[in-house]
């Protein structure tokens, strides 16, 4: 059945007109005919979207979005981006976008109230250490006595409570600027992100901190996945699911995933 | 006697009786269509569903509201010591500004600057510059605790609105009584003391409990430089049950405190303007 449904789709990908041929997966399901509309995050953060353009199909979302919209045949000018947060994603009624990513966790929760398509990217977790604590060693024993920091609005709360449980209280925090502006006041030592985002901001924005392990992506009670959001019932969840079955199968997701995300293996795990 | 009661009624006060009957039924029956209206008709609005699924659904508010209790009580430890000091400042602040020796002219600027600055910056700029900013010119632990300084910038913002009301209340006592105690030989400071602030802080007490409830609300700012009070708990939740229900959640938690001061300052203001008259 995926077979059928994926050759269905290679084959409209090869039609790169501007109006979807009748039949077509898409035909009818996206808010404006022949039109894809994409939101991401406002800004978009590197190694996801680069240059917060994702115009540009560069980053790793960016690229993962255009190859999707290629396969479900839309033509790369198609494309239409627009911003949200995460409560517009979330919030009842009408919706300003046919899908929406920006690196969300697929949870059981989340689901009752919005759709995910499969997933993307499997995103193991990291510990990101601010500069004071970088010799800190690799060992849960050692985490749990620093003093923690997160984004509240992340699954890496939950995570951190269920994998690191650490001694002490908790600082959370709105955005990454945050977190780095407590680590830079000192008031934090660690900080739990998806492992691109951890090595994104030890590289580029904390100076002189340092990811220091990673927890394998099954760490914990679930998995933590990215997938696309989706408006609940909405039927163009099953083109999305093809047009990325199709990527998995014929490598084309893990070649994006090569050339966007460093390489992780230098990142020890954590025991 | 009971008859004579009823009949003791003179034509004027029965009228008055009558109107009065009639103006309760009007407002037993207009609350009636309003809340008849808001059960029948909000219910029938397309997404209707949805959205009491978002915003008010009961295994979700069942499920965070331990929880939402549990991370309240950060909001009342932050507003117990913060009220004290805002409390204190507010009066000195006051005081600065009401400075009537020329040699401490810089004391009046001086108060004048400081209610200019911390009223006229958005309260939760000043929370980000003080609550990340002091800490990151490398003071050492616990000195750093948001808790500290995240207070503090609630001090100082409060300390400005409290200033002005203390010094309307000021204001407010006749000047005559100032002269009074002066030409009974009273220092400027016993004058201050004795005579003038015991009235002002009374009149002022209903001003001053609205200032407590805005501050009782405005704790959850803090929440932005790391505590975890209730609104951040709150939205913890809802980013991981993608729900809306845990900020009425934390909005019912308010209001169970908030409601109660606040018809406590209503009765504080009437009982000040019955005894006025």
């Amino acid at each position: 059945m995926t077979r059928i449904f994926a050759l269905a789709a290679v084959s409209c990908a090869l039609m790169a007109t501007t109006a979807l041929a009748d039949g077509h997966c898409a035909a009818g399901k996206t808010m404006t005919e022949g039109k894809f509309t994409i939101a991401t995050g406002n800004p978009a953060y590197y190694p996801w979207v680069m240059d917060d353009a994702p115009e540009s199909g560069k980053g790793f979302e960016a690229a993962v979005a255009y190859a999707v919209a290629a396969e479900m045949g839309f033509a790369a000018d198609d494309v239409i981006w627009v911003r949200s947060s995460f409560d517009e994603a979330i919030q009842p009624g009408a919706k300003n976008f046919d899908v929406n990513m920006q690196q969300y966790s697929i949870t059981p929760e989340r689901d009752e109230v919005v759709d995910f398509s499969t997933p993307y990217y499997s995103a193991p977790m990291a510990v990101l250490v601010s500069p004071g604590a970088t010799d800190t060693p690799a060992t849960l024993a050692a985490l749990k006595a620093l003093k923690w920091g997160g984004v509240g609005s992340t699954t890496a709360v939950s995570k951190l409570a269920d994998i690191v449980q650490p001694d002490g209280d908790v600082l959370l925090y709105g955005d990454n600027a945050d977190v780095n502006a407590a680590m830079s006041a000192n008031q934090i030592d660690a900080a739990l992100f998806d492992l691109p985002t951890a090595l994104f901001l030890s590289a580029v924005m904390i100076e002189g901190s340092k990811v220091i392990g990673q927890f394998p992506a099954d760490a914990g009670d679930d998995l933590d996945q990215f997938g696309m959001l989706f408006e609940e019932g909405n039927p163009l969840k099953t083109c999305v699911d093809d047009a990325l079955a199709v990527m998995t199968d014929n490598g084309a997701l893990a070649a994006i995933e090569a050339e966007w995300l460093q390489d992780t293996t230098g990142v020890p795990l954590i025991k | 006697m009971a008859n004579d009661e009823a009949g003791g009624l003179s034509r004027r006060e029965r009228y008055e009786k009558q109107q009065r009957r009639r103006s309760s039924l009007i407002a037993a029956a207009s609350t009636l269509i309003v809340l008849v209206a808001l059960v029948v008709l909000v219910p029938m609005a397309p997404g209707w569903e949805k959205v009491q699924k978002s915003f008010f659904n009961g295994a979700v508010l069942a499920k965070s509201f331990p929880k939402l209790l549990d991370a309240f009580k950060i909001n009342l430890m932050i507003f117990a010591w913060s009220a004290p000091a805002i409390a204190v400042l507010g009066l000195l602040i006051a005081l600065a500004r009401d400075a009537k020796s020329p040699a401490l002219f810089p004391l009046r600027i001086f108060g004048a600057a400081f209610t200019d600055v911390f009223r006229g910056v958005p309260v939760i700029l000043t929370v980000y510059l003080i609550g990340f900013g002091i800490p990151g010119l490398g003071l050492p632990r616990p000195w750093n605790s948001p808790y500290i300084w995240g207070s503090l910038a609630l001090i100082l913002t409060y300390s400005a609105y409290v200033a002005e009301i203390f010094r309307a209340g000021i204001d407010s006592v006749h000047h005559s009584q100032r002269s009074a105690a002066l030409s009974l030989g009273l220092s400027e400071r016993q004058v201050m003391r004795d005579v003038i602030l015991p009235q002002a802080v009374r009149n002022v007490v209903p001003s001053q409990m609205n200032m407590l409830i805005a501050l009782q609300k405005d704790v959850s700012l803090l929440s932005f430089i790391g505590p975890v009070e209730i609104f951040r708990q709150a939205g913890v939740f809802k980013s991981l049950l993608a729900n809306f229900t845990p900020y009425v959640g934390a909005a019912i938690i308010f209001l169970i405190v908030t409601i109660p001061a606040t018809r406590y300052a209503d009765y504080l203001m009437a009982r000040q303007t019955r005894e006025r008259r």
